[in-house]
């Protein structure tokens, strides 16, 4: 099989996240980077995908130079190839962003052939458009659900082949939707479809002599736009303290008795 | 005609209540642009939903039809919803920002080549500026739209649902669907629990790190039973393999909106806490006083939640006796 | 919680392990009225403390730390919060081995137990280590690990118990409020805080990584710079998860390649000191609300750890296949000399600090600073090379303590020569012959700022002429040339010039001066115009503060001459207790005076050619100060020596120092005068003698009985110390005397000729049994040096009184051998008379 695993930069946060001084920004000076939560356990899946069924996955960013820790990462836990389509780190709209990677998977396919499957996170951790996976199925002609918390080939089908189907799993509230795609086809998945691993450092180590592959791609900007980014109102209301340890316990349940939940 | 069309979300004829908030700010922002409101349904159960919208004040309600319309199937609903928006050129195209709502939005924006912004949580009149949530919440974003037909999402609970009652006149719309989009359709369903689930639950109790152990979440369960309830966690909890991942809350877990959420040993980081927002209430239980949650909630109480769990439970049993 | 209080004794900022000790010790001691506060939450407020390793390692070469380690890890203990895992530093290289030999001469210094171990029995205690690339370990079965945030949780608990201590934590201060106090002083008033203001006598820094910003809200300096220490948690390992425990084999210290691995529960936390060194502001660690972890577990930097995961592999090649579950850039503090800064600081009365303390030392050195408030200096242990006073104005700017933290952060595992210098941050105060010494070939040591020749190159000829030769081993050879010997024997034949311009030079003047010094001193100081006196100054308990000449210089100044390395020191011990009526003015001439030393037979020959006045014995006694012309130049001489030969000390304002060394080098030319370096005055002629140096042989653990200091009258004005003094000298002869030793013969098992350091070697029976008194003062050597004029190897070192008659044999350890000498006696190896000290 052959995967294509798409990942985002973002920064690691606390509890507090600060707003740079031209409001456009995340202010990560302080902070680490990581994979957007969902794109980690893309990456996950994708080399789950792989020990299963054999093939070959290779993870994709697009992002400044400095996202190439994130590749280096995936590629750390056993991803096989690395490709960066490089920008100015900049955010991008989603239509801009689904465009240049569209250019940029249809420059990889027409070199080496066709993926398989093409696993994206069901959103990113910060911008959070929700449309980018679908934009980029839809612009390849290629069947996408999101949500995805399961993958697993139809007993029996040949995964060299490329052909055949990807069971994927959705979850809901009372358990699974399940879909049978057609290969070649686009998932976006969601954090619990897996527990990602950590890297080793020997995994890290060989991380560090994988070659980084470089696209150049680019499109214009579509009509969603940021102004600025800010952070929501503080709650101004108090806390009610209803007491300390078990003592509390008459005072808590006469809330309870008031919410009506008893 | 120029209308501000809902896409109704619906599981085989069931309409969440997101969708409700949807057709509530909908009718604010139709108000605003002088037209009226429109919905889409689609699919198994199409007339069910149908039938229901007219309460949240729907004018007319399109009911799309195709051979290819089944159900759930994001990639046939997104090309019946762009059949539907060349057919009618509404100015704005509206759905809740769930899973589902998000979905057919981005399938309908990729076909019909437009920008879709998700997750509003305040429009402007003209919908050609909005403010948007970023980080799950954490983080509000001012954008700017600009597009023939206006795609947006609202973010679940930034309104509360209220009815209004309207025509609600279901009128059939024929929409073409290429065969091949069946592919995407689902094939089966698999039930795991019936009755009330995370996102549904009137109370919610959940543990953080603090609660140690796998086997430590037992007094949670025991109150959440009694209450009815459901136990949820943080993040750290399902990393440490102490309850599976469908149980956490936050922003890559699920977005939960109790009546009453109990947070207990839970420090309150920003991807626990956009999970939480929603909660009509929150009450913490933390040794810490200035622990995040606490400082964000309504009520709290300070002690060890190995203490304080059993005894409110307790407390319940006698109450109930 | 309780209401936060506008008023209290003492408020403690920061409740990590340091403060929450301290707030224990202090109400041990008594105190009350306790307010501590923390930015964080507890029992984890995000400093250090909450992601320090958390082991101990009991075996230093320094004292302070070696000593105060065991002490911490015995409160540890006490606490029942603390597992003895042991622990390994093994050695990839011949260098470390010598080194581990060194460490076993400090473990028998300290008492603790120790032992080398050839590779196969490393693999025996650690079974997934790889022997084949290592050559031994230096195993210490005492190394513990300990429970940082339970201990501090436990004393801050001793101390509410005791009803004496409100703790506030998520508490964020944001001024350190002075009021003006006397002698143009400023003193601690309040802490503003985002809860409120509270008014306190006394506040105490002890938060870590923030201090020196948190100082410098009342205008302190605490110099110290949060740097990265990088640790990486990897697992999990069967064979570790088997142990059941959180710590079931011994800790490795790879030295070699600057890490360790420490089991953790299933996983194995590998640290590293040996990345670049990563510093970083205050005003650059995120709040806890921003921060992912805590403030101070700050993102990983991946890259700079790559070389030490190859290395770590080598070593146990399990770590390469386990997951890094957790990494981070953790914060903790480094300083400009890799000590702590404890004590009052220097601008801001009644301000202390308890900061740049590890874990590992966390608990005894809350201690000392406890004891320090209490009793006006500590008890526990001198904490001399941790007095917060001990820098210099150059020292406390972030230009300084970021180059030094830069320089020293690799040699945490170093091997770090006594001697060693440092490479950068040179030249900050050159004397007035700088020029000169330079064209001389001068090789410049470092005392704190101040650059001294410790030899010239251009006497190089003196080591033919006296048949000198370099040390066989390397390691007794660095830092060192025989040319030292040259120049000492050139002196004990003709003269020698010293540069003395790094003496830190005080006056004091005013009214009360007078009675002010004698205050200070021991010895009677004022005994008329040009008079001086050497003489100890004590602290309240009649231990060694300082010891240095004064001289009464009009009918109300009086000037103190100090050394390079106390001056700072110093100058806060006259500060603190400098008369609250103003009646004495301070000054510090330190940077306006240059001092020249002229020793040896031929110096009043010298002398004489330049000036008038009567330079005999009889006419210029001992001890006496006169102001004379020479060469034209007004010139203060004092006759006195540190070198054992005859000579003076001259003073002359800075701008005319080089004329004055020009006319006296000419004056030397027919004498055989020579420019003699630190190396002379500060051990070879000193240790002939004997003379005791502040720092080595003077400690606040030892008074001048023991030293050999005492005179055979008490004079009758009352000073600082007084009483103990007295009641020591009344308690008869001491259980311990400062005596010289020589050694008889320092050829080692290989046949080499070996020479000690003065790096606190073990003085041990002749049996080569340690000898320890009843206060726990352990026989250790604290000055070594060839005595050039003797022949042989002298040490200076305290020994039991049954041990200080003269010819007793004994035993040194250097480099973990044993080597024969004989006690000389409590005066001097070389003219014990002293019939040198009187020239004509």
């Amino acid at each position: 099989m052959r995967i294509l695993t798409l990942v985002k930069r973002v920064p690691a946060p606390g509890a507090r996240i600060n707003i740079t001084e031209d409001s456009q920004y995340v202010d990560d000076k302080n902070l680490g980077h990581a994979v957007s939560p969902h794109e980690e356990c893309g990456v996950e899946a994708a080399v789950q995908l792989v020990e299963q069924y054999g093939g070959e996955a290779t993870v994709l960013s697009m992002g400044g130079p400095e996202a190439e820790e994130q590749l280096r990462v995936a590629v750390s836990v056993g991803i096989s190839k690395m490709v960066l389509v490089p920008t100015d780190g900049a955010p991008k709209d989603p239509q801009q962003t689904a465009a240049t990677l569209v250019t940029a998977i249809e420059e990889l396919e027409a070199a080496d052939g066709p993926f398989h499957l093409i696993i994206f996170g069901n959103e990113s951790a910060d911008q959070g458009g929700f449309q980018v996976g679908i934009r980029i199925a839809n612009a390849l002609g290629r069947p996408m659900v999101n949500g995805i918390k399961g993958l697993e080939l139809p007993e029996g089908q040949d995964p060299a082949s490329g052909e055949g189907h990807i069971i994927a799993r959705r979850e809901v509230d009372s358990g699974f939707e399940v879909y049978e795609l057609p290969l070649p086809a686009c998932v976006g998945v969601k954090e619990g479809i897996n527990l990602p691993r950590y890297p080793t450092m020997k995994g890290r180590l060989a991380s560090k002599k994988a070659e980084l592959t470089s696209v150049d791609a680019s499109a214009e900007p579509g009509g969603q736009a940021q102004v600025r980014l800010k952070s929501p109102p503080e709650k101004v209301s108090e806390t009610v303290i209803l007491g300390n340890g078990p003592d509390a316990a008459p005072a808590i349940v006469d809330l309870l008795e008031e919410l009506g939940v008893m | 005609m120029s209308a501000v069309l809902v896409v109704i979300e619906h599981d085989r004829g069931h309409v969440p209540e997101s969708t409700f908030e949807a057709l509530t700010s909908a009718r604010a922002i139709a108000g605003g642009l002088g037209v009226s409101v429109h919905a889409a349904v689609m699919g198994d159960g199409g007339d069910l939903a149908a039938a229901a919208v007219g309460e949240y004040g729907a004018d007319v309600v399109h009911h799309l039809t195709s051979p290819n319309l089944g159900d759930y199937n994001p990639e046939a609903w997104g090309q019946a919803l762009a059949g539907a928006v060349a057919a009618e050129s509404p100015a704005v195209v509206l759905a809740s920002g769930t899973d589902r709502g998000n979905e057919l939005m981005a399938q309908l924006a990729a076909r019909a080549d437009l920008p879709f912004v998700a997750n509003c949580v305040d429009v402007a009149p003209d919908v050609t500026s909005m403010t948007r949530s970023q980080w799950g919440g954490a983080l509000l974003e001012d954008a700017t739209l600009e597009a023939d037909v206006k795609l947006i999402s609202m973010a679940p609970h930034t309104v509360e649902a209220s009815a209004a009652p309207a025509a609600g006149a279901v009128s059939e719309l024929a929409v073409d669907i290429d065969d091949s989009l069946v592919r995407s359709v689902i094939t089966d369903r698999v039930v795991l629990s019936e009755g009330i689930t995370l996102s549904t639950a009137p109370v919610v109790v959940s543990g953080g790190r603090a609660v140690g152990s796998e086997e430590a979440f037992a007094p949670l369960e025991e109150l959440a039973a009694e209450l009815g309830g459901k136990v949820g966690c943080s993040r750290a909890v399902t990393n440490n393999g102490w309850r599976p991942h469908s149980d956490q809350v936050g922003q890559t877990g699920t977005r939960i909106a109790p009546q009453i959420y109990i947070a207990t040993g839970i420090s309150g980081a920003t991807q626990h806490w956009v999970g939480a927002m929603g909660s009509k209430n929150i009450l913490a239980i933390n040794t810490d006083p200035e622990a995040n949650m606490v400082t964000k909630a309504g009520w709290a109480v300070i002690g060890d939640l190995h203490e304080v769990v059993p005894a409110i439970t307790e407390e319940v049993k006698k109450r109930r006796a | 919680m309780s209401e936060f209080p506008s008023k209290a004794n003492v408020v403690v900022i920061g409740a990590g392990i340091v403060g929450s000790c301290l707030v224990g010790h202090l109400s041990r001691l008594g105190w009350e009225d306790i307010v501590l506060i923390d930015k964080g939450p507890l029992p984890n407020p995000g400093g250090s403390t909450g992601h320090a390793s958390n082991f101990i390692f009991p075996v230093d070469h320094n004292k302070e730390m070696a000593l105060l380690g065991v002490q911490s890890a015995n409160q540890y203990r006490d606490l029942d919060r603390s597992v003895d895992s042991g622990g390994i530093e093994v050695a990839r290289t011949q260098e470390r081995m010598d080194e581990l030999d060194r460490r076993m001469t400090s473990a028998t210094a300290w008492g603790v137990e120790a032992e080398l171990l050839t590779p196969a029995q490393v693999k025996e205690l650690v079974p997934f280590i790889n022997e084949e690339i290592i050559l031994g370990g230096f195993h210490c079965p005492t190394v513990s690990v300990v429970d940082s945030l339970d201990t501090g949780t436990l004393f801050r608990n001793e101390a509410m118990d005791k009803g004496v201590l409100q703790v506030f934590a998520n508490t964020e201060v944001e001024d350190v409020e002075t009021v003006d106090a006397p002698n143009g002083q400023q003193r601690v008033s309040a802490v503003v805080t985002d809860r409120g203001r509270i008014e306190a006598n006394y506040v105490v820094v002890a938060c870590g990584v923030w201090s020196n910003r948190v100082a410098n809200m009342a205008g302190a300096t605490i110099p110290l710079v949060p740097a990265v220490h990088q640790m990486a948690d990897v697992g999990p390992m069967d064979v570790l998860a088997e142990t059941n425990n959180e710590i079931g084999y011994p800790i490795v210290r790879d030295m070699d390649t600057f890490c360790y691995e420490r089991q953790s529960a299933g996983s194995m936390e590998v640290g590293s000191y040996g990345h670049r060194a990563i510093l970083h502001h205050p005003d650059d660690i995120p709040s806890n609300d921003e921060a992912a972890l805590t403030p101070t577990e700050m993102p990983f930097t991946q890259d700079d750890f790559d070389p030490q995961m190859e290395t770590a592999i080598e070593l146990m090649d399990f770590l390469g296949d386990a997951e890094i579950k957790y990494a981070i850039n953790g914060l903790l503090s480094l300083t400009p000399d890799a000590m702590p800064c404890l004590g009052e600081t220097v601008e801001v009365r009644n301000l202390w600090s308890a900061a740049a303390v590890w874990v590992k030392e966390g608990p005894g050195m809350a201690q000392v600073v406890a004891e320090w408030m209490t009793y006006g200096y500590p008890r526990v242990i001198d904490p001399h090379a941790s007095d917060l006073a001990r820098f210099y104005p150059e020292e406390r700017g972030d230009d300084h303590i970021w180059a030094r933290a830069d320089e020293h952060f690799i040699k945490t595992y170093g091997i770090v020569h006594p001697q060693e210098q440092w490479e950068g941050r040179r030249n900050l105060v050159q004397s007035p012959y700088y020029s000169r010494q330079e064209a001389l070939g001068a090789m410049f040591f470092q005392a704190r700022v101040w650059e001294r020749a410790q030899w010239y190159n251009s006497n190089a000829d003196l080591v033919e002429r006296y048949g000198l030769s370099e040390r066989e081993v390397e390691w007794d050879n660095r830092w060192w040339s025989p040319i030292i010997n040259g120049e000492h024997l050139n002196m004990r034949e003709n003269a020698g010039l010293f540069d003395l311009s790094a003496f830190q030079v005080f006056e004091l003047s005013g009214p009360g001066a007078l009675d002010f010094a004698e205050y200070l001193s021991v010895n009677k100081v004022c005994k008329g115009i040009g008079t001086s006196a050497y003489t100890p100054w004590l602290n309240e308990d009649g231990g060694f503060h300082s010891d240095l000449t004064m001289m009464q210089t009009s009918e109300d100044t009086v000037r103190i001459v100090t050394g390079a390395f106390d001056g700072g020191r110093d100058e806060y011990w006259i500060k603190k207790y400098l008369p609250e009526d103003e009646s004495v003015t301070f000054k510090n001439l330190s940077r306006t005076t240059t001092t020249l030393g002229l020793w040896g037979p031929n110096a009043e020959a010298i002398l004489s050619q330049l000036t008038d006045a009567d330079l005999s014995f009889a006419g210029n006694s001992y001890g006496s100060v006169t102001n004379v012309e020479i060469a034209g130049i007004a010139c203060t001489i004092f006759r006195v020596s540190y070198v054992g030969d005859t000579g003076w000390e001259i003073y002359t304002g800075w701008d005319n120092g080089p004329a004055l060394w020009d006319a006296l080098m000419d004056a030397g030319n027919d004498h055989g005068l020579r420019p003699t370096g630190m190396g002379v005055y500060a051990v070879t002629g000193r240790i002939e003698k004997g003379y005791r140096l502040m720092g080595a042989e003077l400690e606040s653990e030892y008074n001048p009985i023991e030293a050999g200091l005492a005179r055979p009258k008490v004079k009758a004005a009352d000073f600082i110390g007084k009483e103990a003094y007295l009641a020591a000298r009344e308690a008869g002869d001491p259980e311990v005397h400062c005596v010289t030793l020589q050694v008889d013969d320092n050829v080692d098992s290989q046949g080499r000729q070996r020479w000690m350091q003065g790096g606190n070697e073990p003085i041990l029976t002749a049996d080569g049994e340690r000898l320890v008194d009843s206060h726990g003062r352990v026989s250790r050597v604290t000055t070594a040096g060839y005595g050039p004029s003797v022949g042989k190897n002298l040490l200076l070192g305290y020994v039991p009184a049954e041990y200080a008659a003269p010819g007793t044999q004994m035993k040194v350890m250097y480099m973990n051998e044993l080597f024969p000498c004989t006690v000389v006696g409590t005066g001097s190896a070389f003219d014990p008379e002293n019939t040198r000290l009187k020239g004509s």
